[in-house]
């Protein structure tokens, strides 16, 4: 088993933060790499076990399963069904805290997942880098830093 | 029961942050309010179940245990057993999350307990800002201390990834060991009302010349929006803007004499740094407030006060049956000047941007007001003086006035300008002032206030004003620190009529 975290402090109040992200299929609005989504069978975004299916920018297609979406505690987990990158059994959790001090947000993304030994180094670093810290930079920018 | 939550971000590893936190024992070398502590019965620091037993700064004694340590999820748990205060069943935990942007740490403290009902505010308070907040700076002032070697400041770039802590804000911290705290707005840029952030930051003790004054009511000025924006260099960033308050001294520096502690004092001057619960100051400027003067009027007041005085007698001495023009008369000045210009026995014409404020100038005894955005006020005053023009013209609202201002002046006539709320007034030719022997003054707060000699006649004549009834000053719109922001906004958006004050 394999684990990622990355984390990240958003610049505005998680109640802020928490309206985007919690929008199952809301990606494209600020995650960079994310083309277009929508979920399957016209089911709710907030629905647990709806499935967004999403492209990517650079053409990749990704489909994954809402697991749980908490308001109370501002986290959305959710497993890939299918995509490019060769994972199993992968299950990410991206949540929100509330920083007191100043008024803002950690946001905290972590995955686990299982892989071909020699490719555990290269998918670490495209999940950790290309993906969450890239999506979460992108989660500043929208809140203007 | 009540759960407190306070969290911040240290801009140090977690490791570096872990390693503080982790040592049960270790918080007297770094928490402002504990003077000494030990573990009971010589068990490990780390060891679940053991007490540490301490001192407080104010002599009191508690004991705590530790419920829970986990170096995996950098957490632990304590719970009080004996305390000086009726934190009743409380149960603290405190955590630490890595930011992996940056390299920084995200340090929650938490807590429940049962306060008795009519101490429940006092103790939140308490636990939240002289528990948490005050140990959240100590311990990012000790880092800096570790970090740097000196005290010289250190810019990271992660500094400018993590929102909060920057290194920044600590150069306006304390540099003592024991360092206190006191939540300020900190200014960290030049920019708009949204720049105005809440933070707690270091406060050392006074220095041998200085008092800590701990304050009651802050005045907010125009000026203030001017320092927050860069306008003026008063304010360095990372800065404390505000230039007015009032309060009651709590320290007194050894060099200090005719001040005690215990005295009610109000201040109108530089440097800035009014907007904060204490700060220290040189006592040259401090005005001394008597029994019948409130600390919420003076720190409404005193500068609009000490303005209007030095702007009546001093740049133009206004004199009776003088036409006075007094721009924006239902601001914190223009209210004071128009009542304080008629008692002098001046004939004054007021202008104000509604029908609301006309009715409030009217009131305070202007003998004609003028609605600027209806009428066209330099044909105006020419025709309620017969063509005569204004004697003198006090204009703070700059760009949109300015020119309307030498229109409406007599022969001889003199434009005060002193601000400019609608912005600068750009450059002019002063060879077309001959057409009417034009005088300008520009006037600045600090060449009239800041000697001891200069501001005294100022203070002594706008009490004495405030005593007799000559001026009467409303009672100030409040705000409290964390409004600062909106204060300015209401200020920016000419929202406001008389004087807005922050009640510390």
């Amino acid at each position: 088993m394999t684990k990622v975290y990355v984390s990240s402090v958003i610049p505005a109040p998680a109640a802020e933060v928490w309206k985007l992200v919690r929008n199952f299929n809301g990606l494209p609005g600020w995650a960079p790499f994310v083309a277009e989504s929508r979920i399957e069978h016209n089911a709710q975004a907030d629905q647990i076990g709806c499935i967004r299916n999403f492209t990517l920018k650079d053409g990749g297609r990704i489909r994954e399963r809402l697991l749980a979406l908490s308001d109370y505690d501002l986290s959305c987990s959710y497993a890939i069904l299918e995509s490019p990158m060769a994972v199993e059994n992968y299950v990410a959790t991206l949540s929100l805290t509330p920083i007191t001090d100043g008024n803002v947000t950690l946001a905290e993304w972590q995955a686990e997942f299982d892989c071909e030994p020699d490719r555990e180094a290269a998918l670490v670093q495209q999940i950790g880098d290309s993906v969450f810290q890239t999506a979460l930079t992108g989660l500043k920018h929208r809140f203007g830093r | 029961m009540v759960k407190v939550c306070q969290s911040t971000i240290i801009d140090a590893p977690i490791d570096e942050v872990w390693a503080i936190l982790r040592d049960f024992n270790g918080h007297d070398r770094w928490h402002p309010a504990i003077a000494f502590s030990e573990i009971e019965g010589g068990e490990p620091v780390d060891a679940v179940g053991s007490v540490r037993h301490f001192r407080l700064k104010d002599g009191g004694e508690s004991r705590e245990q530790l419920l829970a340590l986990s170096d995996k999820d950098r957490r632990l748990s304590y719970c009080l057993l004996e305390a000086p205060l009726p934190l009743m069943g409380y149960v603290a935990s405190v955590r630490l999350k890595p930011v992996t942007d940056g390299n920084a740490t995200f340090w929650e403290w938490r807590s429940e307990f049962h306060p008795p009902a009519h101490r429940r505010d006092e103790l939140v308070k308490l636990v939240t800002e002289s528990i948490y907040q005050a140990g959240f700076a100590a311990v990012r002032n000790l880092l800096r201390r570790r970090s740097t070697g000196s005290l010289v400041e250190q810019r990271t770039p992660r500094a400018a990834v993590a929102p909060v802590p920057s290194a920044s804000i600590s150069r306006v911290a304390s540099t003592t060991d024991q360092a206190a705290t006191t939540r300020a707005i900190v200014v960290e840029r030049y920019g708009g009302p949204e720049e105005l952030q809440l933070r707690v930051i270091g406060l050392p003790p006074p220095a041998p010349n200085e008092v800590q004054i701990r304050h009651t009511f802050v005045g907010v000025n125009f000026i203030d929006v001017y320092c927050r924006t860069g306008y003026f260099d008063l304010l360095q960033p990372p800065g404390v803007p505000g230039m007015e308050a009032a309060g009651v001294i709590e320290a007194v520096g050894s060099a200090v004499s005719g001040f005690s502690i215990g005295d009610r004092v109000a201040y109108a001057c530089p440097p800035v740094g009014a907007y904060a619960e204490r700060r220290n100051m040189a006592p040259e400027l401090l005005v001394s407030l008597s029994d019948d003067i409130s600390d919420e009027i003076a720190a409404a007041g005193l500068l609009k006060g000490v303005s209007a005085s030095f702007l009546l007698h001093d740049v133009h001495a206004v004199k009776p049956g003088e036409i006075v023009l007094i721009h924006a008369a239902a601001g914190g000045v223009g209210q004071l000047l128009v009542q304080w210009a008629r008692h002098l026995g001046a004939t004054v014409i007021a202008t104000v941007s509604s029908d609301e404020k006309a009715r409030i100038v009217e009131r305070l005894g202007a003998h004609h007001v003028i609605v600027y955005s209806r009428e066209n006020f330099a044909e105006a005053v020419m025709r309620l003086t017969n063509g005569a023009g204004a004697d003198v013209a006090y204009d703070a609202v700059g760009n949109d006035t300015f020119a309307g201002s030498l229109a409406a002046l007599a022969v001889r006539g003199h434009l005060i300008s002193f601000g400019q709320a609608s912005g600068p007034v750009g450059s002019w030719d002063i060879g077309q002032f001959s057409s009417k022997s034009i005088t300008i003054s520009r006037p600045n707060y600090a060449h009239y206030t800041d000697t001891p000699e200069k501001l005294g006649p100022h203070i002594n004549r706008f009490f004495a004003a405030l005593r007799q009834g000559v001026i009467r000053i409303g009672v100030p719109r409040q705000y409290n620190l964390a409004q600062a922001a909106d204060a300015h906004r209401d200020l920016e958006t000419r929202n406001t009529t008389g004087a807005l004050v922050i009640k510390v």
